[in-house]
């Protein structure tokens, strides 16, 4: 109990309020402030933690346990087998690949649609969103008909990286264009007359003036693709082939060990995708306080 | 030297400009004053070229820039909304210009310190502008315009958005500034006051067109129409004419009044009224009065006056004009 809230209760006694139930639940008691944590709501406290427990922390927790279940010796063999190494290497590789390049062609994207008059603009608009909203799998058969053994247009990237790299872009597509976008339109065009008025050409102020603006929103943007990229299955899995250590991703790893009943080496890479994505978010956590601070401080 | 000669720009079917010429002197501070979609902001950004001109030329310092990008043009630029660079620092937004320009590290050193110097911002150059008030970042913007040596200083609104007191003392300051750094300058205003206060020539814009130029005083004192007359300071009709409301004398005697009034020349004449409230407001009291035909009169005078006549709210009075001056040309 804290001491506030004592004396609260102490000034409800003087005050001829006999039952101290009552001075608790008088108005005189000091109330934590609209937003800021109280103490005073324990069954919505339990039943989140509950509901987080369930959907998120303990199967986390089974995970992890899982992937021990040898011990860390068996854990650390687990991860470093070459063909579990190999599946790793491949998808970070692809995803870093897929990152960079939502982070320049989402931007670019972003600003044709916030800056450019075109027709069709709405409709290009509303069609940025359809490969996150696609099922998965639809993308993958979307992008082997057109790359495909079959390919109408003599282009065959089924069971290449240049193949995952594809799928992946389509399906993180939207992420960087979405975090840039609101930026963009928020952005004080004032600023840019400003720097031209000094005597900035178009690249600096793009470079110097507008890029520092956005970078915050470029950064989570190509960060939730990078994660998004790192666990994807569905949209790889016929346009990649699942040729071990060329084109198998981690996740599609993961499945081969299960189907082979090897229950601690799926989880001890899906340890490692977790560490991975955990990591991400944990920095771009970072990168948008450290950005807050700077654009609120007073 | 600033020389606008038939400028005109459309937006769709709204002429923002249409045919403005106009002559600003080297070294002076001039005031573009009207309403809101007079055209003011739309001639000042013309002439730094953020704005282009459908017709018309933009001449700084003997050379054509119509057709010149903002870049080449030598002109420094204040935004309302002080238009700073967030990400950067105070002394790195002051250093801007002249980091693009290339200049030696010492030399872009010292030319900020003495920038910081003289607006007043001497010990704030590591601080981002969100950690500045609004008259801080403000006189930084300024700063930052004046540290490329512009050839003409332009100002849209720049006290627009700052509350009163701070408003009036950044202007004043503006005027020991000019008058020390001597940079032509325009300032856009639709505040009359700030336009008397500060500048020492004044362009009254209505409807894209220019009304009047002059200096503060000759508009003032024999502006040429009544837009100008109503725009620069305060008005009251009396007899059907508009005049100031200072220029108003009340006196309680009938015989009085029209023998003062028989003196001046070309007067509306002595209007009587009732007297509905008198408000004090410090040095001014100001004179709520309805004259004779039902028309409401407002009269300025000072308290020394206002108690000589002693006047109380339902008595009768008889108003007349004190000299014949503040009236609109050709109305």
């Amino acid at each position: 109990m804290t001491a506030t809230l004592s004396a609260g209760l102490a000034g409800g006694t003087q005050r001829s309020t006999p039952d101290p139930q009552a001075a608790g639940e008088a108005p005189e008691r000091p109330r934590a402030p609209a937003g800021r944590p109280s103490r005073g709501r324990p069954y919505a406290t339990g039943l989140v933690t509950l509901w987080l427990s369930l959907v998120v922390l303990l199967p986390l927790a089974a995970l992890t346990v899982t992937s021990t279940e040898h011990g860390w010796g068996g854990f650390w063999d687990a991860l470093s087998a070459p063909s579990a190494l190999a599946a790793l290497r491949v998808t970070v590789l692809v995803a870093a690949v897929v990152a960079v390049l939502n982070a320049v062609m989402g931007t670019l994207l972003a600003w044709v649609l916030v800056r450019d008059d075109f027709p069709g603009k709405a409709v290009v608009n509303a069609l940025i969103d359809l490969p996150f909203a696609l099922p998965t799998i639809v993308a993958s058969i979307v992008l082997l008909s057109l790359y495909g053994p079959d390919s109408p247009i003599h282009v065959q990237l089924n069971a290449t990286r240049y193949g995952l790299v594809v799928a992946l872009a389509f399906v993180t597509l939207p992420f960087v264009v979405r975090s840039v976008q609101p930026v963009l339109i928020e952005a004080d065009k004032e600023v840019e007359e400003a720097a031209a008025s000094l005597g900035a050409g178009g690249l600096t102020i793009f470079r110097r003036v507008i890029l520092p603006t956005l970078g915050p929103a470029i950064i989570s943007g190509t960060g939730l693709a990078f994660a998004r990229a790192i666990g994807e299955f569905g949209s790889v899995v016929l346009i990649g082939g699942n040729i071990p250590r060329h084109t198998q991703v981690a996740s599609q790893y993961i499945q081969q060990q299960i189907e082979i009943d090897q229950p601690v080496n799926a989880a001890a890479v899906s340890v490692a995708l977790l560490a991975m994505a955990f990591l991400t978010l944990f920095v771009l956590r970072l990168v948008s306080a450290r950005s807050l601070r700077r654009e609120a401080a007073s | 030297m600033i020389t606008v000669t038939g400028a005109r720009k459309s937006y769709g079917a709204f002429a923002a400009l249409d045919g403005v010429s106009i002559d600003i002197p080297a070294g002076s501070l001039t005031a573009l004053l009207g309403p809101s979609g007079s055209g003011k902001s739309t001639l000042l950004r013309s002439v730094a070229g953020l704005e282009g001109l459908d017709e018309g030329s933009v001449v700084i310092n003997g050379k054509d820039v119509t057709g010149i990008p903002p870049q080449q043009r030598g002109i420094g630029f204040v935004f309302q909304h002080y238009a700073a660079f967030k990400h950067m620092t105070v002394r790195d937004n002051v250093a801007f210009g002249l980091r693009i320009r290339r200049r030696p590290k010492t030399e872009i050193a010292r030319k900020v310190d003495e920038l910081l110097e003289i607006v007043g911002l001497a010990g704030f150059q590591h601080r981002y502008p969100a950690q500045l008030s609004g008259g801080q970042r403000q006189r930084m913007a300024l700063a930052r315009a004046l540290a490329v040596d512009p050839e003409v200083l332009l100002l849209d609104e720049p006290f627009g958005a700052l509350d009163a007191q701070v408003r009036a003392d950044l202007r004043r300051w503006l005027r020991r500034l000019h008058d020390e750094v001597h940079v032509t300058t325009v300032l856009v205003t639709h505040d009359q006051e700030e336009a008397l206060d500060v500048a020492d020539r004044i362009a009254v814009l209505n409807k894209g067109r220019i009304e009047q130029v002059g200096d503060p005083q000759a508009l003032y004192d024999r502006p040429a129409n009544d837009f100008v007359m109503s725009f620069l300071g305060q008005v009251a009709h009396l007899g059907g004419r508009l005049v100031r409301p200072h220029d108003i004398v009340l006196s309680r005697d009938r015989a009085e009044a029209y023998a003062a009034d028989a003196r001046v020349t070309g007067s509306p004449g002595v209007v009587s009224a009732q007297v509905d409230r008198i408000v004090r407001l410090g040095f001014e009291v100001r004179v709520e009065l309805t004259s004779e035909e039902g028309s409401r009169l407002e009269v300025q005078t000072t308290r020394g006056t206002a108690d000589e006549l002693a006047l109380l709210p339902g008595e009768t009075v008889f108003a007349r004009v004190a000299h014949p001056v503040a009236e609109a040309l050709a109305g």
